[in-house]
């Protein structure tokens, strides 16, 4: 009895590692550890770079000031403003439409072919360069609607931009429901409307919301399609409607990355900064809703 | 072994507290009960699969049909076809009829959703709404259905006690339906059933996570039902339809075997299936 244990220790214990025993899956190990410290360390160098150049200008000056040809006094309100209103116009038309496609695609549509059609050009969609999205942009928006160069312009294009991530997002989060709830909320006598907004919704917001706000996030940091619907690279004024020209910190960024003076380069730099700060803070938001939603759902 | 299966009334139960085994049926008490429901010719396909042959079935008025028969042989699904849920799967199908009090529920112009609110269901697979609490998973059915009780936490405390939850949630009211154990889990689900007083309730397998007091306290629940309602109940275990069933159907491949009294299926099985099936030599 008593040999029999200690003999059942013995091989629950794990023999000493040799310089010969290291197999394939600590090679392995090492190798995708390499791998997830590679980008991390390039983010950081960058970052590190972007605040090291940076740092002379920023400032709550930088934060409140108009763009200036002296590099000393120029600030990025006009931008910010401009980003913060685009980000804000473009949440508002990209999540309803984006959401309840979602939500016609995954609840109401059969499968079928033109539903994979469907799926498919929505997936090739959210790979079209964003420079397309600004063409389109401009002949459907700015010309054909004539609105203009106008805020509302921007944001609608952008909106386009994030569609398609959007609804596939909010796809997924809609398919983690279990098909079991879906169904024990018919045979409670439930019909598709209350099965949808009672256990459905409530069940993937969370998904929703996270999904949402990283695609939202990403069109932030979009320079090329504002760029090509015309969206101003000096404005001394900030945005007071939806018709009013408007500029945003990328574009911003970039064109003081284009001037010659050192100055602007470190302007640059310090917009960098704050557009990364933004980022984070976005997606930061994201996952502290995700959190704290979860913690509702499963609790 | 093979005799306690096939004749489990006589074999003594080791419970003192369940009711006599020899127990006078109200069925030989109150001359012949009415149809409840009934099925005629009822085929189920899942794509191309045909997985119920033609099904006839009477369900009789306030007593318990048992649905016995071995694993995949379409239990789970009859009893889908009873309330209309077969048909939310997608790419399944139904064809025959099935009658609610002498109507088609199969009809072109019957609404299912009317019919699953007066047939309630207890899944084989418990699935309680993990946003909501304990007690919105009780009152959940009336939510949806658009009652509003006068007295909801009496009905909540009401429908836990009969689902032999009530003491062990009482003081977590408000926690997740899922933060319970898997037959926890399984109870509220009857209970959540049996809150909308439905005039037919089908269970697959109510008991199959439940421990030996749970299952004895729903087998309890099943026999006083059936004073106010109609109850099919889908069972692996024999013991278990020869307690609470008045009736037991014998399903296999897809097919009717046998239907008849509890006593009779277990006691004289007309077809060697059955008999072979409740004495244990296939399954
Ligand atoms: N969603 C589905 N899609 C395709 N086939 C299915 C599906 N569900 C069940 N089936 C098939 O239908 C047949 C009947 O299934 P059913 O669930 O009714 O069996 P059951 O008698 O309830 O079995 P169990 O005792 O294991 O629960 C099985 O052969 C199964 O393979
Ligand atoms: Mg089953």
């Amino acid at each position: 009895m008593e040999s029999d244990s200690k003999q059942s220790q013995e091989t629950l214990r794990e023999p000493q590692p040799s310089l010969a025993t290291i197999g394939p899956e600590k090679a392995f190990v090492a190798i995708c550890r390499l791998a997830v410290a590679l980008p991390l360390l390039l983010l950081v160098v960058l970052v590190v770079d972007a605040v090291v150049d940076g740092w002379p200008r920023l400032s709550w000056g930088f934060l409140t000031g108009y763009p200036s040809r002296n590099p000393e006094i120029a600030g990025i309100l006009p931008a910010l403003a401009g980003s913060a209103a685009v980000i804000v116009l473009t949440a508002v038309m990209a999540i309803p439409v984006g959401v309840g496609a979602a939500i016609y695609l995954e609840e109401y549509t059969k499968p079928g072919r033109l539903t994979s059609l469907i799926e498919l050009n929505i997936s090739n969609l959210a790979g079209v360069p964003s420079i397309i999205y600004g063409l389109l942009g401009l002949e459907l928006f700015v010309r054909a609607m004539q609105m203009g160069r106008s805020l509302l312009a921007g944001a609608a294009t952008l909106a386009l931009l994030v569609l398609p991530a959007v609804i596939m997002t909010s796809r997924e989060a809609l398919r983690t429901v279990p098909y079991s709830l879906r169904e024990a909320c018919y045979a409670l006598g439930a019909d598709r409307w209350q099965t949808i907004w009672r256990v459905v919704l409530p069940m993937s917001l969370p998904g929703i919301l996270t999904g949402i706000i990283l695609s939202v996030a990403r069109a932030i940091g979009e320079t090329a399609p504002l760029i090509m619907i015309g969206a101003l690279t000096y404005v001394a004024f900030l945005p007071d409607s939806l018709m009013s020209p408007f500029t945003a910190l990328p574009i911003q960024i970039f064109n003081w990355v284009s001037r010659p003076q050192k100055g602007f380069h470190t302007n640059a730099a310090a917009g960098i900064v704050v557009l990364l700060v933004l980022m984070l803070l976005l997606n930061a938001t994201a996952i502290w809703l995700r959190v704290r939603l979860q913690r509702r759902v499963n609790w | 072994m093979e005799h306690a299966l096939k004749t489990p009334r006589e074999t003594s139960s080791p419970d003192p507290t369940r009711r006599p085994q020899t127990v006078v049926r109200p069925a030989e008490e109150s001359g012949t009960p009415q149809v409840k429901m009934r099925t005629e010719l009822l085929r189920a396909w899942f794509g191309p699969t045909e997985v119920l042959k033609g099904i006839s079935l009477p369900i009789l008025k306030n007593r318990v049909t048992a649905i016995i028969g071995p694993s995949g042989c379409g239990k789970s699904t009859l009893l889908r076809c009873l309330n209309r849920m077969h048909e939310v799967v997608p790419g399944a199908r139904v064809e025959g009829k099935a009658y609610l009090d002498e109507q088609n529920i199969y009809e072109a112009s019957v609404n299912p959703i009317r019919v699953r609110q007066r047939i309630g269901m207890v899944f084989q697979k418990a699935n309680p709404f993990p946003t909501m609490s304990i007690r919105n998973n009780v009152l959940a059915g009336l939510r949806l259905q658009g009652v509003r009780p006068r007295s909801p936490d009496e009905l909540v405390e009401k429908a836990l006690r009969q689902a032999a939850l009530w003491d062990e949630v009482k003081d977590i009211l408000d926690r997740s339906g899922v933060s319970l154990s898997g037959g926890q889990q399984q109870r509220l689900c009857i209970a959540r059933a049996l809150v909308l007083e439905p005039e037919v309730l089908l269970m697959d397998e109510p008991c199959s996570a439940l421990d030996p007091i749970a299952t004895a306290k729903i087998e309890d629940l099943i026999y006083e039902l059936r004073n106010s309602y109609t109850v099919v109940i889908v069972t692996h275990n024999m013991q278990q339809a020869a307690r609470v069933a008045d009736f037991t159907a014998f399903l296999y491949l897809g097919e009717l075997i046998e239907y008849d009294k509890t006593d009779t299926i277990f006691r004289t099985p007309r077809d060697p299936r059955t008999e072979a099936y409740i004495t244990g030599r296939f399954g």
